[in-house]
């Protein structure tokens, strides 16, 4: 197991959008190390013959009858919101403009 | 009236048919033992005191009426608080959700409140369920009432302390690699993580969805038969509900008998790192089973070595993309939305403060084993183990009616002893973790004590044969509990007060 670095983490938490303090991603890099050490035996088990599993279930293509049936009131569905204007979520700018 | 607080959910039932006692006197019980222990334990995150007596005055009102009420109307429960009921809070155990209340309750607590099941609050659990031992809760640990020191396992501790230090006769909880199980083993109760696809998941926060199952939790097998029949079936609101008939579990909780039953000892759940408390109480309930007619045979299942480092992989990966959704935009926690940051910078900084250390960790591990490069040795040879433990199981089955092992390998540990370690903390799941990954059913029910702690035996079933659970299970609960002089947790430190605290 190769040493998994501080940049790497870095990088990791950049895709999971979590904005991690540097001795966060200290820590969580040698942590990763021993999880990753422990959990990488997995790799001595999975031969190439054998077919991966996603899912315990074989549920394929699973439908309901297409009918209207009683969704969230506006009020409802905003009523847990942050920030919310006009019966919609107000979000913070998501284009990089000026604000 | 305190009397009523160590009922049998199946007794409350009884006198409550006859109106011995109404339902608002069975929930004002039950209220008033949690305002007495539940300093001391902290299995509750919320306590809805007038919702609970509305409700039992509901099933009062219906019963005077002459209406047709089920078995388990006017009997309390705790609720993980991983479901989400309207209007009350649910945080799952995590400060980003703190405050929030749903706009709609999940389909098993709709079931529960149609069958008048009155639903007494929240309990507590690891953040998001991750964790055996509650002490990732956002909210502070769980304490066990079989010692105030040690942990009550988790991530459904709360639920299962909440049994423990009857504050409910009736819990629901969660099930992702043992959570359900592994709680009930260190409390002395008993839980069941169901087949597969057998109780709704709609309305339940997602943690690993190819493994998460709700289900019931008691202290007695009968009590959680009849609170299993209540939650189960299909629904159509979830795409991974099967549209089956649920298992006879209550007629074979009633049942109750091994004779000529095939009964499996599973060789790699034993021995070495199972300590010696816990393999003499499962060794004396294998003796029992046999004496009541079953056979015991050895039974070896050897790709189960790897369950552990599987589970380590999947779980993670499949949390990381469910917990995409916590992103600050419709619900939960917004932090520095100050006009001038972006919303992806808003999103992080959320993100950050609002999840918990082991969220954090396990959100890292799953993208890590899930991004380009890495995807086929870990997530893909994850998945291919998945197919060699379900091949163990198919293979175990072929032989036997139902699989056995202890459910833990230790008992309940004092808090904050592998808080710090998290490798040493996912072996507590070792024996429970192979079911999730299979999708097939299990129950941890008590085997005895091993210096003053519970011990958990635990039972596996081929899928949708839960009945079988509770077939074996109430055999052995019968001769135990004759053994003590009732159920195991009738031995429980009566909790007097909030001593301890």
């Amino acid at each position: 197991m190769s040493r998994i670095s501080n940049e790497e983490v870095a990088r990791i938490a950049q895709l999971a959008r979590l904005d991690l303090s540097a001795n966060e991603i200290a820590e969580l890099a040698g942590e990763m190390e021993a999880i990753l050490g422990a959990v990488a035996r997995v790799q001595e088990a999975a031969k190439s013959d054998v077919v991966p599993t996603s899912h315990p279930l074989a549920l394929v293509n699973v439908t309901r009858p297409d009918v209207v049936r009683p969704g969230l009131t506006p009020a409802n569905a905003l009523s847990g919101a942050p920030a919310s204007e006009d019966d919609r979520f107000r979000v913070p700018q998501i284009l990089g403009e000026e604000a | 009236m305190s009397e009523l607080i160590y009922k049998s959910a199946a007794q409350l039932s009884e006198s409550l048919a006859k109106k011995e006692v109404s339902a608002r006197e069975v929930t004002q019980a039950h209220l008033d033992q949690i305002a007495k222990v539940d300093k001391a334990v902290q299995a509750f995150l919320f306590v809805d005191t007038e919702g609970a007596l509305a409700q039992a005055d509901q099933v009062d009102a219906a019963r005077a009426k002459g209406e047709n009420l089920g078995p388990l109307a006017g009997v309390p429960l705790a609720l993980k608080d991983i479901l989400a009921q309207e209007g009350i809070p649910t945080t799952c155990g995590s400060k980003i959700l703190a405050g929030w209340r749903p706009p709609y309750s999940a389909t098993v607590v709709k079931k529960l409140r149609a069958a008048g099941v009155v639903i007494l609050g929240k309990t507590n659990m690891d953040e998001f369920a991750m964790g055996s031992s509650t002490e990732n809760s956002a909210f502070g640990t769980t304490q066990n009432p079989w010692d105030l020191k040690r942990i009550p396992g988790g991530s459904g501790g709360g639920s299962a302390a909440a049994l423990a230090a009857f504050e409910a006769p009736l819990a629901i909880g969660s099930d992702t690699g043992g959570s359900i199980r592994q709680p009930a083993a260190l409390t002395g109760t008993v839980g069941v993580k169901p087949t597969y696809g057998g109780v709704s998941r709609y309305g339940v926060v997602a943690f690993s969805s190819s493994l998460d199952q709700v289900g019931p939790c008691a202290r007695t097998v009968l009590d959680t038969a009849l609170l299993h029949e209540v939650i189960a079936g299909h629904d159509d609101y979830d795409a991974t509900s099967i549209n089956a008939p649920t298992p006879p579990v209550v007629a074979a909780a009633k049942r109750a008998d091994v004779k000529g039953m095939k009964i499996g000892v599973i060789k790699e759940l034993s021995g070495d790192g199972y300590e010696s408390g816990v393999s003499e109480r499962f060794e004396e309930s294998l003796e029992i089973l046999r004496s009541q007619g079953a056979t015991i045979e050895m039974v070896s299942c050897p790709n189960f070595d790897y369950g552990l480092a599987a589970y380590y992989l999947i779980a993670p990966s499949e949390a990381s993309s469910n917990l995409a959704r916590f992103d600050a935009m419709r619900y939960g926690l917004r932090v520095g939305d100050d006009g001038s940051r972006s919303a992806e910078e808003v999103m992080s900084m959320t993100r950050a403060a609002g999840f918990g250390r082991e969220v954090k960790r396990r959100i890292i591990l799953g993208t890590y084993a899930l991004s380009a490069g890495y995807y086929d040795a870990y997530y893909g040879s994850a998945q291919k183990v998945r197919t060699l433990i379900t091949q163990d199981f198919a293979k175990a089955f072929s032989s036997v009616d139902v699989l056995v092992s202890p459910t833990t390998p230790t008992v309940a540990f004092p808090i904050g002893e592998k808080s710090n370690d998290p490798v040493a903390m996912y072996l507590s799941d070792v024996a429970t973790i192979p079911v999730n990954l299979a999708g097939v059913a299990a129950m941890s029910l008590p085997a005895g004590l091993s210096e003053g702690l519970p011990v958990g035996f635990q039972i596996i079933a081929p899928a949708m044969k839960d009945d079988r659970l509770y077939q074996v299970g109430a055999a052995l609960e019968r001769e135990l509990a004759a053994k003590w002089g009732g159920v195991l947790t009738t031995k429980a430190p009566k909790l007097i007060s909030a001593a301890g605290a």
